[in-house]
């Protein structure tokens, strides 16, 4: 019999276990739950998109593709950021489809990070970066933004977490799970702390469609900063393809055949099937992207109000499908406050002390739900707090 | 003004002070902008989408292409809008292709509707020929599917 304990390596008992999980397992069985604890769109794939597969599958696409993605989907990524950001990346050698962008990420990291690297995170943020900073060997530094500045991060706080270890900074706005947007402005603050330190940027721009009151900046599109990121996206939440595992990374020719090197030995390719749909959909998706961005943006406002009306008070989210609101006037703790709704009122929301120790004293909600479910979330929540 | 007009198409029982949420209006623009869309005629009516097969309610539906012959100086308008009278009349249309009108027509029973054919639409002067094709079974009306939908699989709790 082999000792489990010993023959995990060193370096996986050194990655926390993800605070998610806890709340999973207490709604596995619970019936009759609103769940307001996804990250994902609660709209299925368009149809046409999911056409495009049934009809990739029937003419037999079922191999595996260049590594790097098909040509035809790295050029319509292309086009796409030329289209939308002004920002050019040569498909033949800049752009390299994922399987999602959780791969991306992943690859990104192993590609750059040596052992004792540092690389400085905001929090809150999506949970995986910290266990894939600690897997590819370096050490996470967090830095944390606050509620009064509206979850941003400021060149003065990234100029503070600084030192001659780091070597990148991951970037993630829109951001999961606060929802929180940077402006042009505050993301030319950070670039220029960027180029003072000859620091990688990896900017996590998944939910960039999915913008309200103003439109997206492209980190990249800013003066200089296209030569030292690494541009991550992918189609999961612009398209509601979550499950299709499409991402892709984007950047100087050098990082992006280093990132492909580890990815042809490991993933070797995206799924076709999806990759088919993915062409599909930037083609011809537009219309049927911004009908969800229009229900999205109705729903935001319609629980951002709610929640502020209960006395949860809530900055207005202008991005992703998230409300990130305070549990400060209940006197609970986020966790508490967690439990013991999904227990008395079966809503599920996930406490922000999960994305990051600063999230403590908030909740993640996400209105990527139909608008009755929210309406019930909301009555629920009030009964919870009388 | 889109952005109501999508939620009262999607939903006409709304309450206005939850269209003023969901848009960023406040209630009194809402009322005031839903009133002069109903006044201007572009609101046209509200409509419930009712599936009468499960009411037990044997309706028959049918679909009728005609041909017609264009009068001396009446165009399509004219025999249109005579045919729309007829209460039967659910729907109907200019189309290209081998026929000129499509109309949906609604009655109690195929001879109902097979009546309603041959003694008032067929004996128009206009109208050269008929097709008839009986309605076996609606899946969707109104963008509105009439078959259960399967239930999402989405996890509760993801990151």
């Amino acid at each position: 019999m082999i000792d489990i304990k010993k023959t995990l390596s060193d370096k996986i008992k050194t990655v926390p276990p993800s605070g998610i999980r806890k709340y999973f397992d207490m709604v596995i069985g619970m019936d009759d739950v609103i769940s307001l604890g996804v990250g994902e769109p609660d709209f299925v794939t368009p149809w046409h998109i999911r056409e495009a597969c049934i009809y990739s599958l029937e003419k037999g696409f079922t191999s595996y593709t260049s590594n790097s993605g098909l040509i035809e989907l790295r050029e319509a990524i292309s086009d796409s950021f030329h289209n939308d950001y002004g920002v050019d990346y040569n498909p033949e050698d800049q752009v390299l489809v994922t399987t999602g962008v959780s791969e991306a990420a992943d690859l990104a990291l192993r590609a750059v990070v040596n052992p004792g690297d540092e690389v400085i995170l905001h929090e809150p943020c999506y949970v995986s970066y910290k266990p894939g900073i600690i897997l590819s060997g370096g050490t996470p530094v967090p830095v944390s933004t606050t509620r009064d500045n509206e979850f941003r991060l400021t060149g003065e706080q990234l100029e503070g977490a600084v030192t001659d270890k780091t070597k990148a900074i991951i970037l993630s706005y829109p951001n999961n799970p606060t929802g929180a947007v940077m402006r042009k402005q505050d993301l030319e603050e950070i670039a220029d702390v960027v180029v003072e330190h000859d620091l990688l940027v990896i900017s996590d721009e998944v939910y960039d469609k999915l913008t309200y009151n103003g439109k997206h900046t492209c980190f990249s599109s800013l003066n200089g900063m296209e030569d030292c990121t690494i541009l991550l996206n992918g189609l999961s939440k612009s398209h509601a393809m979550t499950g299709l595992r499409v991402g892709y990374a984007m950047g100087p020719p050098g990082l992006i055949s280093a990132m492909l090197l580890i990815h042809q030995y490991t993933m070797l390719c995206a799924p076709i099937t999806a990759q088919m749909g993915a062409i599909e959909a930037l083609r011809n998706g537009e219309a049927d992207m911004q009908a969800m961005v229009r229900e999205y943006n109705r729903r935001r406002r319609f629980f951002v109000t709610g929640l502020n009306r209960l006395g949860l008070d809530c900055f207005e989210p202008r991005g992703a499908f998230y409300a990130f609101p305070s549990v400060e006037s209940t006197g609970m703790t986020s966790s508490q406050f967690a439990e013991e709704l999904l227990q008395q009122q079966k809503v599920a929301v996930v406490p922000g002390g999960v994305f990051g120790q600063c999230g403590d004293g908030f909740l993640r909600c996400s209105y990527a739900s139909g608008l009755d479910e929210l309406k019930t979330a909301l009555e629920r929540i009030e009964e919870f707090l009388s | 003004m889109n952005e109501i007009l999508e939620i009262i198409e999607q939903d006409p029982k709304k309450d206005p002070s939850e269209i003023a949420l969901l848009t960023g209006y406040s209630e009194k623009e809402v009322q005031t902008r839903i009133k002069e869309l109903e006044d201007s005629g572009i609101i046209r009516k509200y409509k419930a989408v009712i599936d009468w097969d499960r009411v037990g309610e044997e309706y028959v539906y049918a679909i009728i292409e005609l041909k017609i012959t264009l009068g001396d100086r009446s165009g399509y308008d004219k025999i249109a809008h005579r045919i729309a009278s007829f209460n039967e009349v659910r729907s109907i249309r200019l189309i290209s292709g081998d026929h000129d009108l499509s109309l949906t027509v609604r009655g109690q029973s195929m001879k109902d509707v097979a009546f309603f054919v041959a003694e008032k639409i067929a004996t128009l002067d206009q109208v050269q020929n008929t097709v008839t094709h009986f309605v076996l079974k609606t899946y969707k009306e109104d963008g509105v599917p009439l078959f259960e939908q399967e239930k999402s699989r989405r996890l509760a709790i993801s990151p």
